[in-house]
């Protein structure tokens, strides 16, 4: 034992063991990496399409026809130029919003402290959702901003007119389950369905109301109920909405489109 | 500054470890019998904190981030960047490893009276799960590297403060008559849960 | 079955668990143990690394050179953590996307170190495996409890299927609220410990 104990210890034999280690590890990590890989880029495009047609009201279709030739047929993603709202270009299939909101060059400093975001990507990739027919019937906007906990990431799904509400989608947040992460509940995100984001003055009218509907001021098209004993993740959603219809969010496009993305300058 | 401030204030008690996400739970309820033993540890788990998590949000954005090696590589393309982050996990572990091991030693060479305080700890921290933990968040989360110092430091103190406070309490607790079945490691349990409820309402401090 | 196998096989789910008796692995025990789902999930994941690395490093004991034990260990532990990470991804993305960086720190869960070091360094490739996979049991068998108590009553769901339904749902129960919450777990895991010991007085710790 003292022998083989000893000559376990020697420098050369114990680099020499740890480099054959390292080598049979790298190779069994490197090849489980690797050819894994394509499946994991379908599940994450899955995963992303699956919301989106969500919030463009097409889950029925996608639950028939399947995601991917669902989202292949009837969405485009386009890029937008957030503080102009015009059409701008790029590859969406590799842009990173949260790597961009990142970057200095490519990003802008939020004024607006509700939302809390320090920062955000100059570019957004929306998605323009046609119907049969070919004309464009829907608008996906993603949105993100503080909840309770932390940041929640998520779509607005919205007619073509862009002030009706399809749907609003949350995909990832980390509420309170059971109080905050009821935003994804079903029964609250039917709540959305029709309300109308501007007023006739085209001020945002959209407003989560605490203690329901009859605490609304407005008309009830505009008022959304809370939900209930979430207080703090209702106001989150609500100054996240307000943000990016807003003129650091999606204002400048919405007034420039709204009510005219069927003129075909865009096909 | 204030940002910095808020990401301390935030990592000490709001996302506290070991109440808020139960990292470091294992060396949280075995080494909290005493207060100073647990005052120890703690000082270790912050020391190693706040040098891991910068030291691998440096290697990460270096090396492993998808993209990062592309330029040194001439690779132009973005469709064939390189993505190393499937090699993030052995990364951290053993940078983690490696730097428990050289402050060891820098301790046990310059410091003996911290080393002797502090020795019998410094292995244990390699596998607790609040270093990991700290290093994984602050990939998730995106920080760059004067803000995963602050990350570092205040997860630390945060561990720190909970363990400190759970062995205050089970200094106390040894004159309390606790039912057999639940003596030792079952009433710690159900300290901790209630310590954890407490915790709970920092959340929503806006900042 | 030999009677020995059946110790080092069954041995950790009650009598010498490795949650409730050698306070091993609690972290991710107490963060994924919200649903059926993520708890079969983990405890698969947690067994299948346990095992594979006990077994490795059982295979390869007499050769290690003892300065460098530990890292080896962890080189092991965490390239088989990544390749189940990486599974997970292909195959079954929600599960990982929601159980985040708990995948991850199975590489710190002091049950795959705690069995290498205590039993795999010691014995053969076939006991080691088998070594690993009771423990994974174990801690699977606690983590399934807990996560059949807090779906059910938490959420009036079983693997997602609903099994009472609730108020805000049009039905009759009034979802435990406290249930839903992660630090619940410390009271179910404590209340288990109580249970265990009741019904075996020889784990009772003494003062």
């Amino acid at each position: 034992m003292s022998n083989s104990s000893k000559s376990k210890e020697t420098f050369s034999r114990t680099v020499i063991f740890v480099f054959v280690i390292c080598l049979i590890c790298a190779a069994l990590v490197s090849i489980a990496a690797s050819s894994l890989k394509p499946l994991q880029k379908a599940n994450k495009l899955l995963d992303q399409h699956t919301k989106i047609l969500e919030a463009a009201g097409l889950s029925d279709v996608a639950a028939k026809n399947g995601v991917d030739a669902t989202f292949e047929k009837f969405v485009m993603p386009k890029f937008i130029d957030l503080a102009s709202g015009s059409f701008t270009t790029g590859d969406h299939a590799i842009y990173d919003e949260r790597s961009d909101s990142r970057d200095v060059a490519k990003s802008s400093a939020v004024k607006d402290r509700g939302v809390g975001l320090r920062r955000r990507a100059n570019k957004a990739v929306i998605y323009l959702v046609k119907n049969d027919q070919g004309h464009i019937d829907s608008a996906v906007l993603p949105i993100v901003g503080m909840g309770l906990w932390d940041i929640m990431y998520g779509y607005i799904g919205l007619e073509a007119n862009l002030n009706t509400v399809k749907r609003v989608v949350y995909y990832e947040l980390k509420e309170t389950p059971g109080l905050g992460a009821e935003v994804q509940n079903p029964k609250w995100k039917a709540l959305w369905k029709g309300k109308e984001m501007f007023d006739k003055n085209h001020n945002i009218a959209i407003e989560i109301v605490k203690g329901g509907m009859a605490n609304c001021k407005t008309n009830k098209i505009y008022c959304v109920d809370a939900l209930s004993g979430a207080t703090l993740t209702s106001r989150g959603v609500n100054r996240t909405i307000h943000f990016w219809l807003g003129d650091e969010g999606y204002g400048p496009f919405i007034a420039k489109f709204g009510g005219k993305l069927n003129n075909g300058e865009l096909n | 500054m204030e940002h910095y401030i808020s990401i301390f204030i935030k990592s000490i008690f709001i996302e506290n470890m070991a109440l808020s996400f139960f990292l470091g739970m294992c060396t949280f309820l075995a080494v909290s019998k005493k207060v100073s033993t647990a005052i120890g540890l703690g000082v270790a788990v912050t020391v190693v904190l706040a040098l891991s998590v910068p030291a691998n949000q440096i290697i990460y954005q270096a090396v492993l981030a998808p993209g990062a090696l592309d330029s040194l590589m001439g690779v132009t393309d973005p469709a064939n960047s390189i993505d190393l982050s499937f090699l993030a996990y052995i990364t951290y572990i053993g940078v983690i490893a490696a730097l428990v091991q050289i402050l060891e030693m820098i301790l046990d060479k310059y410091f003996p009276a911290l080393y002797q305080a502090l020795g019998i700890f410094l292995p244990l921290i390699t596998v607790n799960c609040a270093i990991f933990g700290a290093v994984s968040f602050m990939v998730a989360k995106n920080l760059d590297l004067g803000e995963s110092v602050v990350y570092g430091i205040g997860s630390g103190v945060g561990w720190m403060l909970a363990i400190v406070l759970m062995a205050g309490i089970r200094e106390k607790m040894k004159y309390s008559d606790v039912p057999d079945g639940l003596k030792g490691l079952g009433i710690t349990f159900i300290t901790a849960g209630l310590m954890a409820f407490g915790f709970l309402s920092f959340g929503g401090i806006s900042l | 079955m030999s009677t020995d196998t059946k110790k080092v096989l069954f041995g950790p789910i009650i009598n010498n668990n490795p949650i409730t008796l050698q306070v091993l692995g609690v972290c991710s025990a107490l963060a994924v143990s919200n649903s059926m789902a993520n708890a079969l999930v983990m405890s698969l994941a947690v067994m299948m690394v346990t095992a594979f690395s006990s077994m490795f490093i059982s295979m390869i004991r007499n050769q290690i050179p003892s300065s460098v034990r530990i890292i080896v260990q962890m080189a092991i532990i965490a390239s088989l953590v990544i390749v189940v990470d990486q599974v997970l991804q292909a195959f079954s993305y929600q599960l990982s996307k929601s159980l985040s960086v708990y995948v991850g720190l199975i590489i710190t869960n002091c049950i795959v170190m705690g069995r290498a070091e205590a039993f795999a360094m010691k014995e053969k490739p076939l006991a080691s495996f088998l070594d690993g996979i009771g423990n994974g049991l174990g801690y699977g068998a606690v983590l399934l409890t807990v996560a059949t108590f807090r779906e059910l009553f938490g959420f009036g769901r079983l693997f997602g299927i609903e099994i009472l339904p609730l108020i805000q749902n049009d039905g009759w129960y009034q979802a435990n609220g406290l249930l839903v919450l992660p630090f619940s777990s410390f009271f179910v895991i404590g209340l288990l410990i109580w249970a265990v010991r009741t019904k075996k007085p020889e784990q009772v710790e003494k003062d």
